[in-house]
Parts: structure tokens; sequence; C-alpha cells
């Protein structure tokens, strides 16, 4: 039953599809649209990031400390729980909204600095050091002279249409959400448009694939909505395992119902009325507030059958991915939905014809689906003409690795990778040389300095030879080890080759143990060994082609893209560890020489008691030294020295 | 442990191979790890061999058949993870709990597991024990955390 509340919003989307609501449509106060829009309050509302990465820096710690401050003086205020900004590595973000007051983010709040901020914004006055900005917040007065949030480095690049609430509204209330302009596309496209016209519009905008290719939307949702068929099937893939990819997490604790709309609005385009949200077992907490927002959705009467008197019917249920990288793969995500090993099968038949039980299904990412409300509300239907030719959209990065500023930010597709990396990312950490710029995860491929001034988009990447992948942007710096990275990437795929095909099964297999063998020690030897080595390097190339012609899915077609790419830049680190038998950034542990430093060791004997191997030698309060024949490089007495004696040659 | 294997059952009435992996999900929720009983329990409701359900169970990653140590110790093995540590710190946790990936220390005390990425790349190596969260982790602090957990479990 739809309650009376949820009825007057039901009324307010359907007059009113285009535009969000404002405080005029509720002229005596009766749902409080002020308070939802949280203008005008009355007491004081206290923001917490409560995504993962705000909970594993400490979110929890942080309010418990925030409530007791509050209890103990008696203040009375309202917590609120929101998703990540962005900036995964100043978090805890902890914000403030005082009535009549501008809301004001703080970063790194922890329960140690929690009392002093707060008691120094409540009788305001602003404490500098913590600041992130403060937010435009309608009939507030600003605080002078405290920057807006967009202007902050991290931001003022950024073109945040996708990730536009995440981490500002509150993702557990669905009123919030359709005052500020939520579910308003999909209203009007079901009240008002046909499916064709849908599937025309996406292709005049020409929206395409997040996920890594970018192909183009259209042409599944058209082939799905022309294939004939009882039941059609539309499955957001949110199985999202690339290492340092963690965009559709973000969305989908930040702001579920976007995703819930944009599912929404495809499915009525290809005529499903089943839609199916395929996400990673271990986003509990997207998956916890997933299913709220479904729920609440079903409450307003926007998730059922005959939504809005329209005819269209739609229920969307979550299936948990048990966990393979190899599910990101349509055809494998659906064998897996249907009970089977996560294996891909040979296209054609394409799931746009034939996917999940016999079905035309149509296989989205999250990040593609969610685009797609935003798209509609910045260009109406009807009004494609006013569209940019090649419009590109924004696309969502994650920055990980040595970036000052690490998190996920949205930019403009076409920017170039100077500013990503520069600007965005703030450059790298404690001032390091950067080295290079790592696109994608274990798929993808690595650039060096040269290609900085590249345009981020599909079709200036493709030409330098290189793909934007899932978005995931990992920065290097002169102590990363090209070759450890292409092992680890390598021994993941190891991990995760389906086994389908022989030359991607045995192949990764191969290339890893290649690369170890580069890495591995003697570092002294005789023999043809180094010559050895080097054959492996040659037929590191070979055994790349052929695993590439000859695998049948993307996991297999760019399994050797990181090892290329960065033999490719970097010939001469594969050099150096095959002849030198030397790690220039000192990663390779096996290939490093530990030597202790005379002066500064104390003879604490520490390092010797640690070492597994028994390699150091020393008498109490004399310094001690290695016997590098026995040393393994494996770096323990580097770590417990408190006195930074033993130093990497 | 039968009951509940009963009931998680019960709860999807088409007895269909479509509902494998949620159910195997449900189980491993409920029970922690999938048991070989579970397993037959589960091949004999959906009609499948036991041999086929465990085929499509270790395909996956998520899935493991020991069941959690007292303390279940997930590592991020994410690139940043990956790139922030220096020396061998998966080694050592492995040799000071004495624990292998996927498996159960004798002493039943400890579980690890390599974490695929958790989305903390800033704050790498991240490590979390029972889902408190310990990040940049060192040789040093990991050891100090391990002899903390040891006195702990005396």
């Amino acid at each position: 039953m739809i309650s009376e509340r949820a009825q007057i919003f039901r009324q307010l989307l359907r007059q009113d599809a285009q535009l969000p609501i404002s405080a005029h449509d509720d002229p005596e106060g009766k749902l409080g649209l002020s308070r939802i829009r949280r203008e005008r309050i009355s007491k004081p509302i206290i923001y917490i990031g409560m995504g993962s990465c705000g909970q594993i820096a400490g979110a929890k710690k942080t309010e418990e400390a925030l409530i007791e401050y509050f209890n103990i003086r008696d203040i009375d205020v309202e917590f609120q729980h929101v998703g990540c900004m962005g900036l995964c590595s100043q978090e805890p973000i902890v914000d403030v909204q005082l009535p009549g007051k501008a809301r004001i983010s703080f970063c790194k709040v922890d329960p140690d600095n929690a009392a002093d901020i707060m008691g120094a914004i409540f009788s305001n006055t602003v404490p500098m050091e913590h600041i992130l900005g403060q937010h435009h917040t309608p009939y507030a007065e600003a605080w002078s002279q405290v920057p807006f949030w967009e202007e902050h480095r991290f931001f003022r690049k950024q073109k945040r249409v996708v990730l536009a609430n995440c981490g500002i509204l509150a993702p557990d209330d669905i009123e919030q959400c359709i005052v500020h302009g939520g579910y308003h596309s999909f209203i009007k496209v079901i009240l008002g448009y046909r499916p064709e016209q849908v599937c025309n519009y996406i292709e005049a905008v020409n929206l395409r694939g997040r996920g890594g290719s970018g192909f183009p939307a259209a042409v599944k949702w058209r082939t799905a909505l022309n294939t004939a068929g009882e039941q059609k099937f539309l499955i957001c893939n949110a199985d999202e395992s690339d290492p340092g990819a963690f965009m559709g997490r973000t969305i989908l604790e930040g702001d579920p119902h976007k995703v819930i709309e944009g599912m929404a609005i495809a499915a009525y385009a290809i005529g499903a009325t089943k839609a199916i949200l395929f996400v990673r077992q271990e986003y509990h907490n997207a998956i916890a507030s997933m299913n709220k927002a479904l729920k609440q959705a079903m409450e307003y009467g926007l998730l059922g059958s005959d939504i809005l008197d329209s005819g269209f019917d739609l229920t969307i249920t979550i299936r948990i991915s048990p966990g393979a990288f190899v599910c990101g793969e349509e055809t494998a995500l659906i064998s897996s939905i249907e009970g089977r090993r996560g294996m891909p099968r040979n296209k054609p038949p394409y799931p746009a014809e034939q996917g999940l039980f016999g079905c035309p299904t149509v296989v989205n990412n999250l990040e593609t689906l969610a685009m797609v409300p935003s798209l509609l509300a910045m260009y109406p239907i009807g009004q494609q003409d006013t569209v940019p030719p090649a419009v590109l959209g924004t696309k969502i990065i994650t920055l990980s690795g040595k970036a000052v500023n690490q998190g996920i930010a949205e930019v403009p597709m076409g920017i170039s990778l100077r500013e990503i990396v520069y600007g965005i990312a703030g450059g790298i950490r404690e001032d390091k040389a950067f080295k290079a710029v790592h696109l994608g995860g274990p798929t993808g491929y690595c650039l060096g300095p040269e290609s900085l001034d590249l345009a981020f988009d599909f079709d200036h990447l493709r030409l330098a030879g290189a793909s934007i992948g899932s978005g995931g942007i990992t920065l290097l710096d002169e102590s990363d080890c090209m070759l450890d990275l292409a092992k680890y990437f390598m021994h993941f795929l190891v991990n995760e080759s389906c086994g389908k095909c022989i030359p991607c099964r045995e192949g990764t297999a191969r290339m890893a143990e290649i690369l170890e063998d580069i890495t591995r020690r003697p570092r002294h030897e005789s023999g043809h060994e180094t010559l050895e080595r080097f054959k492996g390097v040659m037929q590191l190339e070979d055994l790349a082609a052929v695993i590439k012609d000859t695998s049948l899915c993307g996991l297999g077609r760019n399994a050797s893209n990181a090892v290329l790419s960065s033999l490719k830049l970097f010939r001469e680190e594969y050099e150096d560890h095959i002849f030198e038998r030397k790690c220039r950034a000192g990663v390779c542990t096996h290939l490093r020489t530990y030597r202790i430093d005379t002066d500064k060791c104390t003879g604490c004997t520490l390092c010797a008691r640690k070492c597994p191997e028994a390699a150091i030698i020393g008498s109490t309060n004399f310094p001690h030294f290695i016997v590098e024949e026995k040393c393994t490089g494996c770096g323990i007495c580097f770590e417990t020295c408190k006195f930074v004696a033993i130093n990497i040659l | 442990m039968a009951e509940e294997l009963e009931f998680i059952l019960s709860q999807y009435p088409r007895h269909q191979r479509d509902k494998l992996l949620p159910i195997l999900n449900e189980v491993q929720q409920a029970f922690g790890y999938i048991s070989e009983a579970s397993i037959a329990a589960i091949g004999q409701y959906l009609g499948l061999p036991t041999s086929k359900i465990y085929g499509v169970a270790t395909f996956y990653d998520n899935f493991r058949f020991s069941s959690k140590g007292k303390f279940h110790l997930r590592l991020c093995r994410g690139t940043s993870c990956h790139i922030a540590v220096k020396t061998k710190l998966q080694e050592t946790i492995e040799k000071t709990l004495a624990v292998r990936p996927g498996e159960l220390s004798r002493d039943g005390l400890f579980s690890l597991e390599l974490a695929p990425c958790m989305g903390a790349c800033g704050l790498g190596p991240v490590l979390s024990v029972n889902e408190e969260y310990y990040t940049q982790l060192t040789i040093e602090s990991f050891l100090k955390l391990a002899d903390n957990l040891k006195s702990f479990s005396n």
C-alpha cells in the first residue's frame, strides 16, 4: 500500500517531471520540503562520510566521539550519514551545517581532534587546517574567507554529473533524492516516450559503455528491443574487480537511487520487466544501501507493477557475485547468474539476442546506467539537436598508487592526463619523481611521462595504443619497479583466468614464470642462466601475441597489455634485472643488497634476532654485519632496525 | 546446523540451478564456510551431483571450505597496497601466525584471506582483523599486532 505521503510525492513527480521539486510545491509546509532540502534548518546537522573508505579510515570512531561530545554538552544535533565525496585520502570527512549558516566540510576528523573542531565551529570560528571547503547552501550565510569545496584542487577540474549527489545527499532518503531531481527523468520517459524514442536518444547522445571497451549502449539496447521475446532482462554489472577501481561501490553507497533510476530507464527502453543488479559480495555497505533504496522505491510506487499508471512493470533484484574477475565479461556474468562456472562463451549470438536463460538480455556497466538519468536531465528528449556533436560525457576515475589526492573523481572526457596527474591527483607524494601512470587494472596499460599530454577519452587513448579501461588510474614514482608491477598483474591474471582457453590458462602462467625468473636469485651465476633469462624476455613477446590472438574473451586478449606496455617503455629496466641483476627501484627483494651502516648501528642485536636466515652476525653493543651469501633480501632487518642503520644498496 | 541449513533451503522453493550460487552464499554467511555436509544437502535439494557443486563453488574466490579462525585476517592485495609494501609482509604474516591463505591455523585461532582491493588505496597496506581495519601496516606494526592477538587469546 502506498502511503499518503508517498502519494503526494508521486503527484509532484507526475506534474513536475522536468524540474527538481522546489519548496513552492509545498505552500502549506505539509511535506516539510524545506527541511528535506536541508534549507532553513532549525537544529545543527552533522554529516558524516560513511562510505567504505570513510569507515576504513575510522569514521565510526569519529562518530562515537562526536556523539559523546554533543551528549556531554547537551547540544541537540541531527546526525546524517552520507556517502563518499571522493577525496578518500582525506577521510574521515565530517560536515557541519549550523542554522542560517552554509554547510562546511572538514577533513581528517579523528576522535582526537573532533572536540576541538566542533568547539571552534560551534563558537563561530573556523579551524582552517581541517577545512575542505564550504557548500553553496541556499538561504544561508556563507562563511567569510572560507573557500568553496569546488575550489579545492581535487575538485576544481572535475565535472561531477554522476557523482553530483555522492557525499552530499543522504543515500537512504528517497524524498531528499526526489526533491533534488531524482526519478524525474524516469517518470518523464515512461509517461511521455516510447522505448524506440529512448533508444534513438541514447544513440544521438552517443552513450558509450563505461566498463572499458566503450561499446555504444544504443546498439545493445536496440537489438534487445527489436528481438522478440516474452521475457527480457536488464543486468547492471557492478562486479568491478579491477584492483583500485571502486567507482561502482561509491555510487551505490552514495547515490543508490541514481542507479535504480538508470536501470529503470534502460529496462523501459529495451522492454524488460526484470532487472538484476550483479554486485560484488565484498560490497556489504553498498548492498545494504541498495537494498534500502529498492525498498523505498517500492514503497513510493516507483518500482513494481504499473508504475504511475504507465502500464510499465519493473522489479529489480540484487544478485551477489561470488567473486571472479572474469565475470566482468557479459557472457561469463550471465553464466554465473544461471548458477554455473563463470566462463565466457562464443559471440554471436550476442546476449542482446540470446542471453540469460536464452532471453534477450542487456548487460551494462553500472556507471553507464547511472549516466543515463543525468544525460536526460541535461539534454531532454526531443532536444537532441541541441546536443553538441559527439557528446562524450564524463568518466569516473579512481586515483591510487602514489598520488597525493587519492579517491574517486569524475572528469570530462578529453581532459589531458597531465591535468589528471598534476591537477586532480595533485602530483606524487613526498615530491618523488613521476615515473608512469597505469590505466585500468591488470589488463590495463602503462604510459610514461611523454604521454601525459594525451587526451583522456576512448578514441585518443586507443590511437596511442592504450585504453581507458575501468577508469582506475595508478600513479607510480621512481621507487616503483615496473617488473614487480607486471609480475603482480600477471599473477592476478593467472589466478583469475577461467581456464577455458588454453593459451590464456597456460600462457599467463608461463609469462608469470618468466617474470619470476628475471627477478629471482641468485644474483651471481655462471653458465647460461643470463642467456636463458634473456630468451625468456623474447619469448614473453611471442607468447603475449599468441595469447592475444587465440583467447576468447577480453581477459585473455588483454592479459599481456601490462607486461608489453611496460616492456616497451621501460626496456632498460628489464635489461637491468636480466644482466646487471639489479632492481633500480629496490623493490625486487631478491635482487637487493643490504648493508649495515657501522656508524649508526648500536649493536642492539634486534636485526640478528629477527633474521630468519641467521645472516646477520655481530656481538652485543658492536656494529653488526650481513653475510651476503646467506641473505635472501627479505627486508625484515630493514623494517625492524630502530636506528635506520640498514641501507638498501 | 542441519535445521538452519534446512531453513535456508526452504527459502528457495523452486529447485532450480540458478539458485545454487545464492544458496551457497547464504550458507557461507550463516556458517562462515561451506562444509561437505552442506554441499551434500544442497546437492540433494537441487538434484545436482556434489562434484558439480564443488566444481562451481571452487571456481569463485569468495567461497571458503574451512571454518574461520577466532581472528579472521583479510590482507588487501590491491595494486596500491601491493606497491606500498616494500617488504615481504604476506610471508611474515603466514610465518608468524602459521597460516596459509584460505586456511585455518592448527590452533584454530587465525585464518587468513587474501582480499581483492578493499578500496582504501590511500591507506595501504590494509589488513582487517574481524572487520577491524589496520592501515599503513609495516612488518613491525604487524608483529606488535600479532603479539597482541596471541596474548589476547591466551
